[in-house]
């Protein structure tokens, strides 16, 4: 590409400690791959007080352009990590989409319509803005050693750990890890090493990415277009991105030639005509085609995977990074906790178990979207379109369209989840992420509920009229009292979780609910926070 | 527990397939197939029973060449 992009960042090469000596340095935690999902995995980890050796084989950021789309959840896990707030200062928030046939608008659809969140339903943002926050992020953390330019080789398994061997600029080193996390992406080269197989299918039709600085007033949406009079045949979609960049993703068949199709004056050609009269820079061009599979099992002994090294999925519902980063955190609190004892080994199997859940939810969209968009044959192309033509007519068919069905977080059908006794309405469920709802502190200042929890396990209780001055939760647990610690701003809390006097919700470290009763019971309490940690 | 109805349900069975087929009367093969699509989402809609329509895919296979 001639007109490349320049914002590219840069990191040093150092010796480490464990290059010196000729004794094998063992440590409790190597992470390998330091994109979004490796980096949040380390962070989560560090700051759980677990030290993590971080290894990347590059030695900078930026040099592609990938995810754009950073959902409310990752927002969430992010802000928990320190860098949220950043991240949502320097994106561009959106929540409306529009869908187009042709050039006619066929409807719109609002993601978050609901008030009293933090975090907004989705903001764009270059990917590459976000890794260099997480590493800005890891680099205060003593706890990470995070290793440019070193690239694993070679992998052994060992009965308590991972044996690797690593290539650096000084020539290769051993290194051991009691636990190894496998982050290095789609082209995993643990999961190679390893012989692990990859199922699922691919697609044929090839898209061409874009992303153009333009100054220009469309609209902060997401825009979609099956067949538009611009791009005939084929589907289209816009998004804004910061900086007055512009990404634009062109459906461009099975038989375009990937090679050619990436010539500026080819590329040119194309976009002229979405974008005439608007005068653009291309930033950045590519050619993809996309893969919807997973690992049979993420979790080989001490070798755990995560993210696109566990699973991949076309980026029509942005669900690549996103689920990646919800990986980490959901096995950060339990491989923090197997590491100081206090969760049993099973937990890291229920890593295995939630996480694959999440995969095939996130498979299983990414791969109707897919279908939808590009059908596999002309009889299921006549289907579709027979969709799209009875749209502007019936709301039914507006429904039924697919252009991605945006990332929402899976709700674990989970062991770690005590099965309610009591009935509860609201939309707080058992094995998902939290509702946020706005509170107000003691001192009288803002907040919202996620942003509030303490990163353990939590236990928020309902006052009652001066009965929680004598309780005391089991060892292990913060009590939060909705009434004294925090009180109901606007009383969405008490509607998002059904909340009565007396009412009591077991938290999980990773913002998930476990438990909850109407009433306060300690013994209840104390089982449901021992089947939490699977001991 | 079958749910869908295969018993003869219009009083007057002849007059229901007149209406269809004079919805495809003059109409290509292609314009035909692309009508039947569109009606096929209709009347799917209308059904609104995902176990109901799994058994008319069924039946239809059953009866049918492709499979
Ligand atoms: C066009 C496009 C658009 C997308 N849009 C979105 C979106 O909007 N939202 C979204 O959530 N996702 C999106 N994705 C997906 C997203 O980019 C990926 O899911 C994400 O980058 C995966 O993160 P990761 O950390 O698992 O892997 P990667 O980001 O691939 O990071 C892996 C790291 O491991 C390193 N590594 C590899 N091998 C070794 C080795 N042997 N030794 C040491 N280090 C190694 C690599 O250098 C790299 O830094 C999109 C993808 C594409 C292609």
């Amino acid at each position: 590409m001639s007109e490349a992009r320049k914002t590219i960042y840069r990191y040093d090469y150092r010796r480490s400690r464990d290059q010196k000596g000729a004794a094998v340095a063992r440590r409790p935690v190597v992470v390998v791959g330091a994109g979004p999902v490796g980096l949040t995995a380390a962070i989560d980890l560090a700051q759980r007080g677990v030290p993590v050796v971080l290894l990347d084989d590059a030695d900078r950021i930026g040099e592609g352009s990938r995810g754009i789309c950073w959902s409310k959840r990752t927002l969430e896990i992010l802000d928990r990590l320190g860098v949220g707030e950043r991240l949502v200062r320097r994106g561009v928030t959106w929540k409306v989409g529009k869908v187009f046939s042709g050039d006619e608008l066929l409807f719109s659809f609002d993601l978050l319509p609901e008030a009293g969140h933090k975090m907004p339903a989705f903001i764009n943002l270059q990917q590459y803005y976000l890794e260099k926050a997480l590493v800005d992020r890891a680099l205060e953390f003593e706890l990470i050693d995070l290793r440019w330019k070193n690239r694993v080789v070679s992998v052994d398994q060992l009965n308590d750990g991972a044996r690797l061997t690593v290539e650096t600029p000084d020539g290769p080193y051993r290194l051991d890890a009691n636990w190894l996390i496998a982050a290095d992406g789609a082209r995993s080269t643990i999961r190679g090493l390893l012989g692990l197989e990859f199922s699922g299918v691919t697609f044929e039709d090839k898209f061409l990415i874009a992303d153009v600085h333009m100054a220009a007033d469309f609209p902060t949406e997401r825009r979609f277009w099956f067949a538009p009079s611009f791009h005939s045949g084929q589907s289209a979609l816009m998004h804004r991105q910061p900086d007055d960049v512009w990404r634009i993703d062109l459906q461009l068949g099975p038989d375009a030639d990937a090679r050619a199709e990436q010539e500026p004056d080819r590329v040119r050609a194309r976009l002229d005509k979405v974008l005439k009269p608007h005068v653009y820079e291309l930033e950045w061009v590519s050619i993809y085609t996309f893969n919807c599979r997973r690992l049979d099992r993420f979790v080989h002994g001490r070798v755990i995977f995560v993210g696109d090294a566990a699973h991949q999925v076309s980026p029509f519902g942005a669900r690549g990074a996103n689920s990646g980063i919800q990986d980490s955190e959901n096995l950060a609190w339990k491989l923090a906790a197997v590491l100081n004892g206090e969760g049993g080994a099973a937990l890291i199997e229920s890593y295995d178990l939630e996480r694959i859940q999440a995969a095939d939810e996130n498979i299983g969209h990414s791969t109707r979207s897919t279908d939808f968009m590009s059908p596999h044959s002309g009889a299921e192309r006549r289907l579709r379109d027979a969709v799209l033509a009875l749209a502007p007519k019936a709301e039914f068919a507006r429904r039924m369209i697919n252009s991605g069905r945006l990332s929402l977080p899976k709700v674990y059908d989970t062991p770690l989840s005590t099965p309610d006794e009591d009935v509860f309405a609201g939309t707080a469920k058992l094995g998902a992420p939290l509702p946020d709802a706005p509170l107000i502190r003691r001192d009288g200042t803002e907040t919202h509920l996620v942003e509030s929890l303490s990163g353990g396990f939590e236990l928020i209780y309902v006052g009652d009229a001066g009965r929680e001055a004598r309780l005391c939760a089991p060892h292990g647990i913060k009590l939060t009292v909705v009434g004294e610690d925090l009180q109901d701003r606007e009383g969405l809390f008490a509607s998002r979780f059904d909340a009565t006097p007396g009412t009591a919700y077991l938290v999980r470290p990773d913002q998930h609910l476990c438990a909850r009763w109407r009433g306060f019971n300690a013994a209840a309490i104390a089982r449901a926070h021992m089947r939490a940690l699977q001991r | 527990m079958p749910k869908l109805v295969t018993a003869s349900r219009f009083s007057d069975p002849d007059a229901a397939y007149l209406a269809l087929v004079q919805a495809r009367r003059n109409l290509t093969e292609t314009q035909a197939a692309e009508f039947d699509s569109r009606l096929v989402l209709i009347l799917a809609n209308h059904i609104g029973d995902l176990g109901v329509l799994q058994e008319a895919i069924a039946l239809a296979k059953s009866a049918g060449q492709e499979n």
